[in-house]
C-alpha cells in the first residue's frame, strides 16, 4: 500500500458560518465569512495562501460554475484555484485536493473553501434532480428524492433484521433524538431545539417510512480550512490538528443494477473505512475513535453508517443507539455539533463543517463548554456520502491532535 | 382460412360508481340521474389510448413471438399525438419489427372495425401473415354532463392471419353516413353531442338495422343463423333495438354500459372480445361497428378457440379493479382542475429528442444486456458487465425486461417528489429471471406494498412535457394482480 497521507498535512485555522437560512445573504457573504474567521485563526493573510480548492455542488441554484466565484469573492491574486464537485462528498473533496497539493510540495499554504446556497429554490428539500443523473435518466429513473431513496434503505433494513415499522422508527427517533440534543447548545447549528422522541414519532411522513424528524434541514452554509506541511503547523499555532486519512470510495453503481446489494449497508463507506483505518494506522476503531461526524442526512443513513463504518457490528448499531454509546457522553460520541439533522446540508459546505467540529474538540474548544466531548480525545472521524443509494461516492476522513 | 387468430383486452384498474359523479356534480344538471348508474372504468393518471393499446396488446399476445407480427392498426378518437404516428409508438414498445404496415385509423367511432377489415384485407392480400389490430379510447365527457357518466375507457386488440384461427371471418358490409351525432374539432378536448332521442330514433335506429340487412342480403343470412350479435350501441335501448331487427335477447353481447361505459372507438372490439371469451366452435358471431354509418362483420368460431383462452381479456379486467370514490382525484386525473402543483412540480426539465431516438429500445422496450460471460441481465445497456465477480467488456447481448417478472426489494411512497397521484410510490425490483431495476410503481396503493411482492411490466406515461409538445413513456411496475372472482 502506498504510504498514504498520515501526519503530512496539518490544518491550522478553520472557519464555519452559522448555517440557516439566510434570505439576506449571498454565497460571496457566506464565502468571506468563512474565510475571515479560517484566516484570523491561522493567523495568515491572504497573500500566504498558495492554491484554493472550492466545493460548491449544485451550481444551478447557486453561485455558478467553476471555481471563479471564490477567486472573485476573496480576491485571490492570481493563485490556482480548482472547483470540486462530487455530491455530498464535495467539501471534503476540496479539503483532499489542498491536503495532497500540499503533501506534494506543490504549495504550502492551501485553502479548502466549500460553500452553499440552497435557500433559492423556492421549495423543501434539495432541488430537483432533473437531469442531474444525465440527460438520459429523464427518460428512465424515477423522479427519485433523497428522502426517498433512503426510506427504501429504511424499509430494506426493517426487513432484514426484522423490525416493525414502529420499532424501527422509534430506533430511528432516538438518533435524530441525540443529535438535537447536542446541536440545541450550538450556536453555528440551524436548527437549535430539543424535540421529545414521541413528537418524532408522530411527525408527517416525508418518505414512507421517514418522518420530519428522520430527515436533515435544508439550509445555506460556508467552511473553510487552511492547511500546510505537518512539520511546518506548530510555526502557526501550539494546536494544530494533522491529517490521519482521507479517503475515497465509489461503488460502479452496483446496487442499483445488481441483486448482490442487499440495499442496506453502503459499501462504498465499508471500502473508504477500512482503507482509512489502514491509512491512519488504527486497528479497533470502535475502540480508538473518540468522536465522529458522520452523514447523517436521514436518520437511517446516521444508523446504516454506525455498522459501514464498522463501529458498531452488522445489524447491531440499534443496541449502542439505544445504550447511547454515540450520545455526547457515550463511548464514541457522534454529531456533537448536532450534525446534518440541525445544521442541515448545503452540500459543498457540509465536509468541512464537520472537520471543523473535530478540529475544535481535538483543541479542547467547542462552543459552548457543555459540548467539549470529555477525556481528551485524540481521533475523530468525519464521513460523507452522496449520489443514489446502491451507487454512493463516500468520503472517510480520520485527524488526529498529535503527531 | 382468414380470421381472428388471438385476442386480448384491457381495462383499467380504477373503477368509478357513477353515484359518486352524480353526488359531486348531479346538482349541476338533475337530468344525468337516469345516466348515474353502475359503474365505469377510468383511466390511471398515467394512462391514455397509448397505454391502453399496449396493454391490451399485450395481453393479446401472450406466448407469441412478437417478431411474428407484420402490421398494427391502432383505432382510437383519442389519440395523444395528432401528429407522430401514434402506432409507431405502440409498434416499439411492444417490440415489433421495424418492417411492419402501421397506421392510426382515428376520428370515427366505428374506427375499430374499419381497422379490423383493413387488417383482414391485408392478410388476404398474401402481403402479411399476421396483422395486429388495436382498439383504444379514453374519452372525457365534460363535468356536469350524461356524457361524464357514459363514457369509458378501455382497449382490445386482435391478430388476425391464416394460421390457427379461432374465429374464421366470413364476410363484410360496410356504410358511410355523415352523421353528426358525435364531433370534437382539433383545438377541443370535449367531444359535443346532440339531444339523446334525435341520436337515437335517427342515428342508431336506421343506422344499424341498414347495416345489418346490408350484410344479410350480401351473404343470405337471416337473424336466426347468430348464436351472438355484437352491436355498439352503448345505451340500455340496445336489447329493444336487437328485438326489432330479430335477435333474441340470449343472442345479444352485453354492452358494458353498466361496468365498464362507452369505449368509443374500442367498445364493438371489446364486446367482440368478450363475445369469443364466451364462444363454442360452430358459433357464428356478428359484429357491428357504429359511427358516422358503420362496419358489419361476420364470423365462425372453430376448434381452435379453446387454445387461445388464456388470456385475462374482458373477462379477467373486469375482475381487476380498485372503486375511485373521489371525484377531484378524478378531475385531477384527467387534468380538469387546476391543482397547485408547487414550485418542484412547476419545474419541468427540458426533454431532450435526440437522447430518447439514441437510447432507442432502452426506453420502448426496456432493453438491457446480458452478459454472455456469465449470463446476468442489467439494465441500462452496459459495455462493461456489472457482475462484481465478472466484469467482462463487450460481452453483451440485447436483453427485454418488458416482458419479465420480478419482485420489490425495497420501495417507498415519497412525499417530497412531485407526483400527479402522491406519494410517488417507487423502489427496486429484483427480477425473476436477474437484473435489478429502479422503477416507478403505479396502479397500487402504498399501503399493500410490501418487499417481495410480484411485480409485472405496464407501459405508462412517465411525464408531459407539456411546453415541448412530448408525451413521454415509459415502464413501470404494478402489482401481479389476479383477478377477483
Amino acid at each position: 500500500m502506498a504510504a498514504g497521507i498520515k501526519d503530512k498535512v496539518a490544518i491550522i485555522g478553520m472557519g464555519c458560518t452559522r448555517f440557516g437560512e439566510f434570505w439576506d445573504k449571498s454565497e460571496q457573504d457566506l464565502i468571506v465569512d468563512a474565510f475571515k474567521e479560517a484566516i484570523s485563526d491561522a493567523g495568515i493573510e491572504t497573500k500566504d495562501i498558495g492554491a484554493a480548492w472550492f466545493g460548491s455542488c449544485f451550481d444551478e441554484v447557486n453561485v455558478g460554475k467553476g471555481a471563479i466565484p471564490l477567486a472573485r469573492a476573496l480576491k485571490l491574486p492570481n493563485i490556482p484555484v480548482t472547483r470540486v464537485e462530487n455530491f455530498c462528498t464535495t467539501g471534503t473533496e476540496a479539503l483532499r485536493g489542498a491536503c495532497y497539493a500540499v503533501a506534494s510540495g506543490a504549495c504550502d499554504v492551501a485553502l479548502a473553501l466549500g460553500a452553499e446556497k440552497l435557500k433559492d429554490t423556492g421549495y423543501g428539500g434539495l432541488p430537483d434532480f432533473g437531469t442531474m443523473l444525465g440527460t438520459e435518466n429523464l427518460f428512465y429513473t424515477p423522479n427519485l428524492t433523497a428522502p426517498g431513496m433512503f426510506g427504501m434503505v429504511a424499509i430494506a433494513y426493517f426487513k432484514k433484521y426484522g423490525l416493525s415499522t414502529e420499532e424501527g422508527k422509534r430506533v430511528l427517533s432516538r438518533i435524530s433524538y441525540k443529535s438535537h440534543k447536542n446541536g440545541a447548545m450550538n450556536p453555528r447549528a440551524h436548527i437549535r431545539r430539543e424535540v421529545s422522541i414521541d413528537t418524532m414519532m408522530k411527525a408527517p411522513i416525508v418518505a414512507w417510512p421517514l418522518g420530519l424528524f428522520d430527515c436533515c434541514g435544508v439550509s445555506d452554509g460556508a467552511a473553510a480550512a487552511i492547511v500546510v506541511p505537518a512539520d511546518r503547523a506548530k510555526e502557526f499555532r501550539k494546536d494544530p490538528v494533522y491529517i490521519k486519512a482521507l479517503q475515497l470510495s465509489l461503488t460502479p453503481a452496483t446496487g442499483i443494477g445488481h441483486q448482490s446489494w442487499d440495499g442496506v449497508h453502503f459499501e462504498s463507506t465499508r471500502i473508504a473505512a477500512i482503507n482509512a483505518y489502514k491509512e491512519a494506522g488504527i486497528k479497533k476503531p470502535r475502540e480508538e475513535v473518540n468522536l465522529m461526524e458522520v452523514h447523517d442526512c436521514f436518520s437511517i443513513s446516521e444508523l446504516v453508517t454506525y455498522e459501514s463504518l464498522q463501529i458498531s457490528p452488522i445489524g447491531k448499531a440499534r443496541q449502542d443507539i439505544e445504550n447511547g454509546f454515540y450520545d455526547l457522553d457515550g463511548q464514541v460520541p457522534c454529531q456533537s455539533d448536532g450534525g446534518l439533522k440541525c445544521f442541515g446540508h448545503p452540500i459543498g459546505a457540509s465536509g468541512i463543517r464537520m472537520v471543523y467540529e473535530i478540529y475544535k474538540q481535538l483543541q479542547g474548544k467547542a462552543e459552548p463548554e457543555q459540548r467539549q466531548i470529555k477525556g481528551n480525545p485524540r481521533l475523530g472521524l468525519a464521513h460523507n456520502h452522496g449520489g443514489i443509494c446502491g451507487s454512493l461516492v463516500c468520503s472517510v476522513a480520520i485527524l488526529g491532535n498529535e503527531v | 382460412m382468414i380470421g381472428i387468430t388471438s385476442y386480448g383486452a384491457y381495462i383499467p384498474r380504477y373503477r368509478m360508481n357513477r353515484k359518486t359523479i352524480f353526488a359531486a356534480i348531479g346538482w349541476f344538471n338533475a337530468a344525468t340521474a337516469g345516466a348515474a348508474r353502475g359503474e365505469k372504468a377510468v383511466a390511471n393518471y398515467d394512462e391514455d389510448s397509448i397505454t391502453m393499446a399496449v396493454a391490451a396488446a399485450s395481453d393479446c399476445l401472450e406466448g407469441w413471438s412478437r417478431s411474428d407480427i407484420d402490421g398494427l392498426y391502432l383505432s382510437s378518437t383519442t389519440l395523444p399525438y395528432l401528429e407522430r404516428q401514434n402506432a409507431a409508438i405502440c409498434s416499439e414498445a411492444l417490440a415489433f419489427r421495424q418492417d411492419i404496415r402501421t397506421a392510426d385509423f382515428m376520428a370515427s367511432l366505428k374506427s375499430g372495425t374499419t381497422a379490423l377489415i383493413a387488417a383482414l384485407d391485408a392478410v388476404r392480400s398474401d402481403d402479411v401473415k399476421n396483422f395486429l389490430v388495436c382498439a383504444a379510447d379514453a374519452r372525457q365527457g365534460k363535468p356536469g354532463s350524461t356524457m361524464e357518466h357514459t363514457l369509458g375507457d378501455g382497449a382490445a386488440a386482435l391478430v388476425v392471419g391464416k394460421d390457427h384461427v379461432i374465429a374464421e371471418f366470413k364476410g363484410s358490409f360496410s356504410l358511410t353516413r355523415d352523421f353528426p351525432d358525435n364531433r370534437r374539432i382539433q383545438e377541443e378536448h370535449f367531444p359535443h353531442t346532440w339531444e339523446e332521442r334525435w341520436i337515437r330514433d335517427e342515428g342508431y335506429a336506421k343506422t344499424i338495422p341498414a347495416i345489418i340487412e346490408g350484410l344479410f342480403k350480401k351473404y343470405g343470412l337471416a337473424s336466426a343463423d347468430f348464436a351472438k350479435v355484437v352491436i355498439s350501441y352503448p345505451t340500455a335501448d340496445l336489447k329493444n333495438m336487437c328485438k326489432r331487427i330479430g335477435f333474441s335477447e340470449e343472442q345479444v353481447q352485453d354492452n358494458l354500459l353498466s361496468n365498464v361505459g362507452d369505449t368509443g372507438s374500442a367498445l364493438s372490439l371489446m364486446m367482440f372480445v368478450a363475445a369469443l371469451e364466451g364462444a363454442k366452435p360452430g358459433d357464428k358471431i356478428l359484429l357491428c361497428g357504429y359511427g358516422n354509418g358503420g362496419d358489419a362483420l361476420f364470423f365462425e368460431v372453430t376448434n381452435e378457440i379453446e387454445k387461445a383462452r388464456k388470456r385475462l381479456g374482458i373477462k379477467g379486467h373486469l375482475g381487476i379493479k380498485k372503486e375511485l370514490n373521489n371525484y377531484n382525484k378524478y378531475l385531477v386525473f384527467r387534468d380538469l382542475l387546476p391543482v397547485d402543483v408547487g414550485i418542484r412540480g412547476e419545474e419541468i426539465t427540458m426533454a431532450r429528442m435526440s437522447v430518447t431516438t439514441r437510447e432507442g429500445k432502452t426506453l420502448t422496450t426496456l432493453s438491457g444486456s446480458r452478459c454472455k460471460a456469465c449470463g446476468t441481465p442489467q439494465y441500462p445497456k452496459q459495455r462493461v458487465c456489472i457482475n462484481p465477480e465478472c466484469g467482462a467488456i463487450d460481452q453483451m447481448e440485447d436483453y427485454y425486461f418488458f416482458d419479465k417478472i420480478g419482485r420489490i426489494q425495497s420501495f417507498t411512497g415519497d412525499n417530497l417528489a412531485f407526483s400527479w397521484d402522491p406519494p410517488a410510490m417507487y423502489g427496486f425490483i429484483d427480477f425473476e429471471e436477474g437484473g435489478r431495476l429502479y422503477l416507478d410503481i403505479t396502479d397500487a396503493e402504498l399501503e399493500s406494498l410490501e418487499v417481495g411482492l410480484p411485480v409485472k411490466m405496464a407501459y405508462r406515461r412517465k411525464f408531459v412535457d407539456k411546453p415541448r409538445g412530448i408525451y413521454a413513456y415509459f415502464w413501470k411496475a404494478i402489482p401481479v394482480y389476479e383477478a377477483n372472482k
